[in-house]
């Protein structure tokens, strides 16, 4: 077990394998692996935006949905106090032209009445005369009775 | 068996040498003698021969993945393989703050390697070497990791770039300074000489002795085990003691690979640290 040139002979060939990782082994395998690690560490990174990208999506769409929905409310808010608003005003509108109404055919109705008393008056005066007359089969002083007969017309 | 345990331990940790006997010149050492003989040139044919080997089927198969590498989902062995790099890329960043592009590949190919290497040690002691013994090669270490001239030959590769980055990042009067002028003040440079010398030659010796040492002795133990495969009864226990000893061996041969290609990696940093005042 001495010491030989097999030493030397194992130093170059250390030199020679060494040499040879050195240039044609090592610098590709980094290089796939460089590469792949890029590409993973892309690709985490891409998703990590697709997600922040999602949350502001989701974050606006809720924006937009409540805006939409306090829009809505407020639409059927306007809608509902304009409809109680119109019945208010039909209601009060009914309300003054049936008074009119009812006022207007009272006046009528009382003018009736007058009228109707007036020409009854006057025929009642006449009948109560001619019946008189009839009954009595006389004539009655007209002149002496006459006062009677104006209280008795005055009563009717 | 017993009478020859001497002999098989032996045979199992001997390495088929070619190298330049003083006497009959280059050719196989056909023992231990002949291979004592031959001193510095010669060569540990079976170490080297599963180093390249294992070398080459790392890079085979991880430069195929890199070829085809995509971006997409990765699929089998490429998965497998960014685990690795991902591991030593991670591991490397967190010790290795500078800028260089040479370390982290550096301690993919050592980790890949010296777990590979360490993986024969799997590999039951008596198959490769019977089936080199058949076809007529008298000896074969598989586990090049237990062959001290493996680990310090990387060690040594990492001494190197020690010094090169030290002199690269620093300058060579950074460097000198830096051996002369710590720990004490520039009056007392030979001591610190000596200190510093220590420190930088204790790296790499440390690095390699330690990675030896570890598959030595699992090597051992499995070759000591194989030995009680005489009788039924022992060689049954025998054959528990291997799986139990496999099984944890699993976790040295990792963690040798890996500690081989961090404390290069810490190494490294120090040589590409500039001024720090202790």
């Amino acid at each position: 077990m001495n010491i030989t040139f097999t030493l030397i002979g194992q130093t170059i060939a250390f030199f020679v394998f060494v040499a040879f990782c050195w240039k044609f082994i090592w610098p590709f395998l980094i290089a796939a692996m460089r590469e792949r690690q890029q590409t993973i560490a892309d690709g985490l990174e891409a998703a990590a935006k697709a997600q922040r990208d999602l949350e502001h999506a989701e974050a606006r769409a809720q924006e937009i949905v409540n805006e939409a929905r306090n829009e809505a409310r407020g639409i059927v808010d306007d809608a509902r106090s304009q409809a109680s608003q119109m019945i208010d005003n039909a209601r009060t509108d009914a309300e003054s032209e049936r008074e009119r109404i009812l006022k207007a055919a009272q006046a009528d109705v009382a003018q009736e009445v007058n009228r109707a008393k007036e020409s009854l008056r006057a025929e009642v005066a006449d009948l109560a005369v001619l019946g008189a007359e009839r009954i009595l089969e006389a004539s009655i002083d007209r002149e002496r009775h006459d006062a009677l007969l104006e209280r008795v017309a005055a009563e009717l | 068996m017993a009478e020859d345990a001497g002999g098989y331990i032996k045979h199992h940790l001997t390495n088929l040498t070619f190298g330049k006997h003083p006497e009959d010149g280059w050719g196989f050492a056909e023992n231990a003698d002949e291979i004592a003989a031959m001193k510095f040139w010669a060569i540990n044919v079976d170490s080297m021969f599963w180093s390249l080997a294992l070398g080459v089927l790392f890079c085979t198969v991880f430069r195929i993945v890199a070829k085809r590498a995509t971006s997409g989902v990765p699929k089998g062995t490429q998965n497998a393989v960014e685990m690795i790099v991902d591991f030593i890329d991670d591991t490397t960043s967190s010790i290795f703050q500078h800028r260089n592009t040479l370390i982290a590949p550096m301690a993919l190919t050592i980790f890949v390697w010296v777990f590979l290497m360490n993986l024969m040690d799997l590999v039951p002691v008596d198959w490769i070497p019977k089936a080199a013994e058949l076809s007529g090669i008298p000896y074969m270490k598989v586990v090049a990791s237990t062959d001290p001239n493996i680990t310090l030959g990387m060690a040594f590769a990492v001494f190197l770039l020690i010094i090169f980055f030290s002199i690269k990042e620093k300058g060579l009067g950074g460097f000198l300074k830096e051996l002369l002028c710590h720990p004490f003040p520039w009056y007392l440079a030979p001591v610190n000489l000596i200190l510093e010398g220590v420190t930088l030659i204790a790296k790499p010796v440390s690095l390699g002795l330690r990675l030896f040492g570890n598959l030595y002795a699992g090597e051992m133990i499995f070759i000591l085990i194989a030995l009680m495969y005489g009788g039924i009864l022992i060689g049954v226990f025998g054959g528990v003691l291997q799986w139990a000893w496999a099984v944890f061996h699993v976790l040295i041969i990792t963690l040798q690979a890996f500690i081989f290609a961090v404390l290069t990696v810490v190494y490294m940093a120090q040589a590409h640290d500039v001024e720090e005042d202790h």
